[in-house]
């Protein structure tokens, strides 16, 4: 089974809120101090769910994309340590500041290029904007079936059985091939690349492609975004004293009851 | 702005909350705007009646089954756009909204603003605004010209009461798209009593109750209120402490109770996301510096296991 699967790196997501910036007149994120981007936390899930197919299915190739900067090599580094065959970087100045919609464009157009994937596994959403709408573009215009949140994904015949996460329980589902699938933490813990593996992951090939590669002019944004700022948070909390532990609670609970919340 | 069209939901055979507040947003907007709200709901003539009732000046049924996926209720949704000349759409940010907004854009060249918080019209022109980067920053967008489409956060906008004096059209729209994806199974969560998006009081638990024992307190604790459910941090939920189902925040459940109780949660922004709009914040930390103290009314610094019991007795004695 041939899979691509798609990485992005973003700022890490665990930010402490003190350290987390915005340029508010260049409507971006002021990347924080000595805190090194990380792989989107979903991607090496789907990262470790196409390895796990292939394994089971033994044989086929795992192709990892990524559009971002130079430095998104690093995100493509992880995915083929962690066990992925090749790497494709979708790299162009054209690209600096592109949204999620000319993403899906852009990435739709280099799986194309690639070619001859069964199955195409995303994250369910990218933790920057946490917008999680490049599974169903991309689906929509490869003309691809798209199941999104993803806790569990099986080779099922000449297709696929797909759990999947619902705000009120589970769904199980069964998707032809080739289909897109967006994977969610329920999934499990990916595995971590050992130092020998990180080493072979080197030797590894990442092409690098650009607009004109792609041949695409992912042309204006649809939703342009006219502001972006940081939400104010004031903090007016009364701490609850006490000599003890029981004190402090028979407090609390007479506030509460103040406060008519018992 | 020409009008607005609310796609409405149906969970086990009834309108799904989420939906009444859609139309709650719509009505507003409409007032700012001067267009009118349609509604497309798969099910009935009565379901259509109840959401006229609710907001709607007009509104569509489907055929389509209640639990169908995105691809299958697409159809419908393009046909309700072109019918009542709409040039909103406003979805619930439920598991079928999620795909359903994505999908309906790319299909109609535009874009989706997921999960908005708030919407205003300006200039004739839909204005949202979204939590993104975990809830740390706002964005507020607007569309280039495409259909204006957002998905709406859960507890975001009030329903308006039922009218039975409304009265609108109500016509059926046969579109209905090929299911490519088959449903083999559903395993709905049995969530005993109170449901956490309808409680009065939620009392959650996190990462530093330390094993899932932790969370037997929580349900004794919830247990001394009337109207409470227990919900859980996500890192709690990925320990397989709690299901997932009790899961709060970003990417879990929105909870707006009158009185949240967080118990050894950080109250990372992630978190923030899904219980920011809970009157009353009683934080129970060992960590005074953490965010969830700040944000809270009243917390107690202290090892939650020392104080937990003597807190259940108090609230019992006060009963
Ligand atoms: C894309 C993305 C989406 C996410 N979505 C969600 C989401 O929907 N919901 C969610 O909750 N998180 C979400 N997270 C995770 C979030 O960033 C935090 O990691 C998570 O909320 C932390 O959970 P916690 O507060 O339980 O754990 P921790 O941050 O580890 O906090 C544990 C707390 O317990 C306290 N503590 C420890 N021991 C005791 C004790 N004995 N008594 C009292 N206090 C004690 C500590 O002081 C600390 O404050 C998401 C993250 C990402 C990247
Ligand atoms: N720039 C990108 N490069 C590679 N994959 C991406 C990129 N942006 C989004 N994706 C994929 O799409 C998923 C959902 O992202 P989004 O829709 O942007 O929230 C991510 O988890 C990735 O798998």
């Amino acid at each position: 089974m041939n899979i691509i699967v798609c990485v992005k790196q973003i700022p890490d997501p665990e930010t402490p809120a003190a350290s987390f910036k915005v340029d508010e007149a260049a409507k971006k994120v002021i990347p924080a101090q000595g805190i090194a981007p990380v792989v989107n936390p979903y991607d090496p899930q789907a990262t470790e769910a196409a390895l796990r197919l292939k394994d089971a299915d033994g044989g086929g190739k795992i192709t990892v994309i990524s559009l971002g900067p130079d430095t998104a090599r690093d995100a493509i580094k992880h995915a083929l340590a962690m066990g992925a065959d090749e790497g494709v970087l979708i790299s162009d100045p054209a690209f600096a500041s592109i949204d999620n919609f000319q993403t899906a464009a852009a990435l739709a157009a280099a799986i194309e290029k690639v070619g001859d994937a069964d199955l195409i596994l995303m994250g369910r959403a990218a933790a920057d904007w946490d917008m999680g709408v490049v599974p169903a573009g991309v689906g929509q215009i490869l003309g691809l079936p798209v199941v999104t949140v993803a806790k569990g994904i099986e080779k099922d015949g000449d297709g696929l059985t797909v759990t999947r996460v619902l705000d009120d329980g589970f769904q199980t589902v069964k998707a032809p091939l080739p289909a897109i699938v967006s994977v969610s933490n329920e999934f499990g813990e990916p595995r971590y690349p050992q130092l020998r593996q990180i080493m072979m992951a080197a030797k590894k090939t990442v092409q690098v492609w650009s607009a004109a590669d792609l041949g695409i002019d992912t042309g204006a944004s649809v939703m342009p975004l006219e502001a972006l700022y940081q939400p104010k948070v004031e903090s007016n909390v009364e701490i609850i004293e006490g000599d003890t532990p029981e004190e402090k609670a028979r407090n609390l609970a007479q506030k509460l009851r103040a406060a008519k919340l018992v | 702005m020409a009008g607005i069209l609310v796609v409405a939901e149906k969970n086990e055979g009834e309108i799904t909350p989420a939906s009444f507040e859609l139309l709650g947003a719509a009505r507003q907007l409409a007032d700012q705007g001067g267009g009118s709200v349609s509604a497309l709901i798969a099910g009935s003539a009565a379901d259509a009646s109840t959401l006229i009732a609710h907001g709607a000046d007009a509104a569509f049924t489907s055929a389509a089954p209640e639990d169908s996926l995105a691809e299958v209720l697409l159809p419908a949704v393009e046909a309700a756009v072109s019918q009542s000349g709409a040039d909103i759409v406003l979805i619930s940010m439920s598991s079928l909204g999620r795909d359903l907004g994505p999908a309906l854009a790319f299909r109609a060249k535009s874009g989706v603003a997921m999960d908005c918080t708030a919407l205003a019209i300006e200039g004739g022109k839909l204005r949202a605004t979204r939590s993104c980067y975990g809830g740390n920053a706002r964005a507020e967008h607007t569309w280039a010209g495409g259909l204006q489409i957002a998905t709406v956060k859960a507890k975001t906008y009030d329903a308006l009461p039922a009218d039975g004096g409304r009265s609108g059209a109500v016509s059926a729209i046969d579109a209905i798209g090929e299911a490519r994806i088959k449903v083999v199974g559903v395993e709905k969560a049995t969530a005993e009593g109170v449901k956490l998006e309808d409680a009065e009081v939620v009392v959650s638990g996190g990462r530093g109750l330390g094993d899932p024992s932790g969370f037997q307190s929580l349900e004794t604790l919830a247990g001394t209120f009337k109207q409470a459910a227990v919900g859980a941090s996500r890192a709690a939920c990925d320990l397989g402490w709690y299901p997932p189902s009790q899961q709060v925040g970003l990417t879990g459940k929105v909870v707006s109770p009158n009185l949240y109780i967080a118990v050894a949660i950080s109250g990372a922004s992630q978190h923030m996301a899904g219980m920011g709009g809970a009157k009353n914040i009683v934080a129970i930390n060992r960590d005074a510096d953490c965010n969830m103290v700040k944000v809270s009314r009243f917390a107690i610094i202290e090892d939650y296991k020392k104080v937990l019991p003597a807190l259940i007795e108090e609230i019992k004695k006060l009963g």
